[in-house]
């Protein structure tokens, strides 16, 4: 610092660095102060009008009366108020006659996405597409029916279709003669198939019975898919579905939605699922 | 510090190339209001005829097409009509077309004559223009203004500083209604002005446009062009020395020197310039044209007719200061236009852009046809082994009415498309959803994803047919 100002009349503060970068003593300009007036303005008149300031449990008010959970309630009310002739119409509609209603339909088809993403996706995928050890929802295969009651029914009961587990009753070879019968598409041929007693359930021609909800052996689509198919079929064979007794049985549970959804609820997942291209 | 032994008159040279460009490095930071002398001439009165275009903005929306406004904006509804022509957002690329069209303009009027969209068709330049012109009639001369504007506040003053100010913001407004009409029918929008009842969105933009006007033409005014405006900038890199622009004969009027009177014109030592700084006074944007082509010159002439008025009343030829290229003012060969690889090049884009437009407003379709293929899952194998890809088809209509269509298709044999067995009704101005299936048996397909077209067309014998193809895929499996 030096001891007599080498820049007089400037206005500077006497701190010099470097010979010549000093700090001058200037006020800020206009529009800075007018800015910064405004700010204080605007924090006062903030806290006035929107809830702030943390005092006791809830913050204060405001004179607005504004809450960010009010606004969503009041869009909430608008988007119901758009929904309610429709929801209104199909309260007293049954599923099948929702589908004649072309309106409604669409209605419906873009209500219900909403809801079979939330409920219905996580097992059997956003577009309905399945899994490997999911149904799926896009074709023409169904277990117990793909008339839109027998699906509104299955949502509401679930499904828990059964096999029972063979490995205890059948030989090694008497398995693999099984497993090709069932892979060549089919399986009645085999003496095994009714032998064993695999018609009881899956039935004389091999298609399944869609009361019991067993299998069609006859078709391109396998209920339990794999990269190695033939394991797959040799592994239900053995375990079965939902069998009690044994240890490595295939799980295959469709819960029940009756309790978790409304009634208009189901009605309209039951037009969807019927809509995604396998309705019957 | 310098060494004191270093050649002396190398130094003053030194000093002098210095002091030369600093001299001439008159920044205009606005600390100034430039208060630009008006006068009468040839450049004067193309500058209000140009400017008079701008009256078209102000009342072309009341032009009327039947039963609507005959250009409207119209954004609720997404249509956008000009005259007998309704285009909606799917043509819009037509936008970008006549967007590049008038940049390619731009570009290629700059590049023959210097800024003139800056001097002469700006609204910036043609808004201030209108705004100092109310300013001379009420304040007087430029001298006079100054005073005025230095003078202590009593009640002339402040009476016509009001009126001014007042005329100024109605100006604005107008501007601000003006372009809102063109979204809005203009005639209704004075109405509901009127009335009280413009809308809240309407509202802001008058507002917005009423006080952006009044600020950048009564107070930015050549600042805008200076430091806000982009497009000053761009035209800089476009200029060259074939460029025409407003230049000053230097050749021809150095040595600047003031008249001597009574000095026969044969003794003259000096060039043509006589240094009367006319040319800076008339300036919209202060500069000095005897620099050269520089930033703040926005090439609107107005210097050319001050410099021929004095030329011509000291008997000199007029156009000291000119429409002239560099090329020409040095004396170089001056390349004809239609050998400048330029001329060629923005005239073809420009050409380009025409022809597309012109393409697109005659073939508009009546109807239009969007395939979306499903892509979760991208196929369904069926029991019997088929395979069912599903589509959403997005059918636009422009027509004026409602219409029925009829769906089909054609790609891999055997195909099958399920929810077309009956017609499909398109509402009109709208795009109308609409899902089928198409189902092929899996022996037709020899690759993963083959051609299938899909094709609609208007039901009704008697009208007009209207049809539609559009080309998506069909899916099957890995293969």
């Amino acid at each position: 610092m030096a001891d007599k100002n080498p820049f007089p009349g400037e206005n500077n503060t006497g701190h010099i660095w470097d010979d010549n970068i000093r700090e001058l003593d200037n006020p800020p300009p206009g529009w800075w102060m007018i800015s910064l007036w405004a700010s204080i303005a605007f924090f006062f008149g903030y806290i006035l009008l929107y809830p702030s300031l943390p005092i006791g449990n809830e913050p204060t008010k405001g004179l607005l009366d504004w809450t960010s959970i009010g606004e969503y309630q009041r869009g909430l009310d608008v988007v119901n108020e758009v929904r309610a002739p429709f929801e209104e119409k199909i309260k007293g509609l049954t599923a099948k006659q929702i589908l004649e209603d072309d309106g409604l339909t669409t209605y419906t088809l873009a209500s219900a996405k909403v809801l079979f993403g939330d409920f219905c996706a996580p097992c059997h995928g956003g577009g309905g597409q399945g899994g490997p050890e999911y149904p799926v929802l896009v074709d023409d295969n169904w277990l117990y029916g793909g008339a839109v009651e027998t699906i509104e029914q299955t949502i509401t009961n679930g499904r828990k279709g059964v096999m029972t587990a063979n490995a205890n009753i059948l030989k090694p070879e008497e398995t693999d003669a099984l497993v090709k019968a069932v892979m060549s598409g089919d399986p009645v041929k085999e003496p095994l198939y009714m032998a064993k007693g695999c018609v009881g359930c899956h039935g004389p021609d091999g298609k399944g019975m869609q009361v019991l909800g067993s299998a069609n052996l006859t078709d391109k689509i396998w209920r339990f898919t794999a990269a190695d198919q033939e394991q797959s079929v040799r592994d239900t064979i053995m375990h079965g579905v939902n069998f009690a007794g044994d240890a490595k049985t295939r799980e295959a549970i469709m819960p029940v939605f009756g309790d978790r959804l409304s009634k208009d609820e189901i009605k309209k997942l039951a037009v969807y699922v019927y809509k995604l291209g396998g309705g019957q | 510090m310098m060494s004191s032994n270093t050649d002396s008159s190398s130094t003053d040279k030194a000093l002098d190339d210095i002091y030369e460009d600093y001299e001439h490095w008159e920044l205009n930071t606005g600390d100034e209001t430039i208060h630009a002398k008006r006068i009468s001439g040839f450049w004067r009165n193309i500058k209000w005829l140009t400017g008079s275009l701008w009256i078209l903005y102000f009342l072309g929306y009341f032009i009327r097409w039947g039963d609507r406004q005959a250009v409207f904006f119209d954004i609720g509804n997404r249509q956008f009509h000009i005259f007998n022509f309704t285009i909606l957002p799917q043509d819009f690329w037509m936008l970008s077309l006549l967007l590049l069209f008038f940049a390619l303009l731009l570009a290629a009027s700059t590049a023959l004559f210097g800024r003139v969209y800056c001097g002469f068709f700006c609204f910036q330049t043609i808004w201030t223009d209108v705004y100092t012109w109310i300013e001379e009639k009420l304040e007087g001369n430029p001298a006079k203004r100054r005073k005025l504007d230095k003078a202590k506040m009593d009640f002339t003053k402040f009476r016509v500083k009001f009126i001014k100010h007042t005329l100024w913001l109605i100006i604005g407004f107008v501007t601000g209604v003006s372009f809102v009409a063109w979204f809005y029918d203009g005639i209704q929008l004075w109405k509901d002005i009127f009335t009280f009842q413009v809308g809240s969105t309407a509202a802001i933009t008058i507002a917005m446009f009423t006080v952006g006007t009044y600020v950048l033409a009564g107070f930015l005014r050549e600042q805008t062009c200076f430091w806000l405006c982009p497009y000053a900038r761009i035209q800089s890199v476009m200029i060259d020395a074939t460029s025409a622009v407003v230049t000053y004969d230097f050749h021809r009027g150095e040595p600047r020197g003031r008249v001597k009177k009574g000095q026969p014109e044969a003794e003259r030592t000096t060039g043509d310039c006589v240094d009367c700084k006319q040319c800076i006074a008339v300036c919209p944007t202060g500069v000095d044209i005897r620099h050269g082509s520089q930033e703040g010159c926005i090439n609107c002439a107005l210097c050319i007719d001050a410099c021929d008025a004095v030329m011509e009343k000291l008997n000199r030829p007029t156009g000291l200061i000119r429409y002239e290229s560099l090329d020409e003012i040095d004396g170089k060969e001056v390349r004809p236009l239609l050998k400048r690889p330029r001329v060629w090049i923005y005239s073809a884009i420009m050409t380009l852009a025409l022809a597309g437009i012109a393409y697109g407003l005659s073939t508009i379709d009546a109807i239009e046809l969007k395939v979306l293929h499903d892509r979760q899952p991208l196929f369904v194998l069926q029991s019997d082994g088929a395979i069912q890809n599903k589509y959403m088809l997005k059918i636009l209509n422009k027509i004026d009415r409602d219409v029925s269509v009829n769906i089909s298709a054609t790609g891999p044999d055997g195909l099958k498309i399920i929810g077309a067995d009956k017609p499909v009704k398109a509402r009109h101005g709208n795009i109308t959803p609409h899902t089928v299936f198409v189902r092929v048996p899996s022996e037709n397909l020899n690759a993963e994803t083959m051609p299938i077209v899909f094709h609609i067309v208007t039901t009704g014998s008697g009208e007009e047919q209207f049809s539609s193809d559009r080309e998506s895929v069909f899916i099957g499996p890995r293969r």
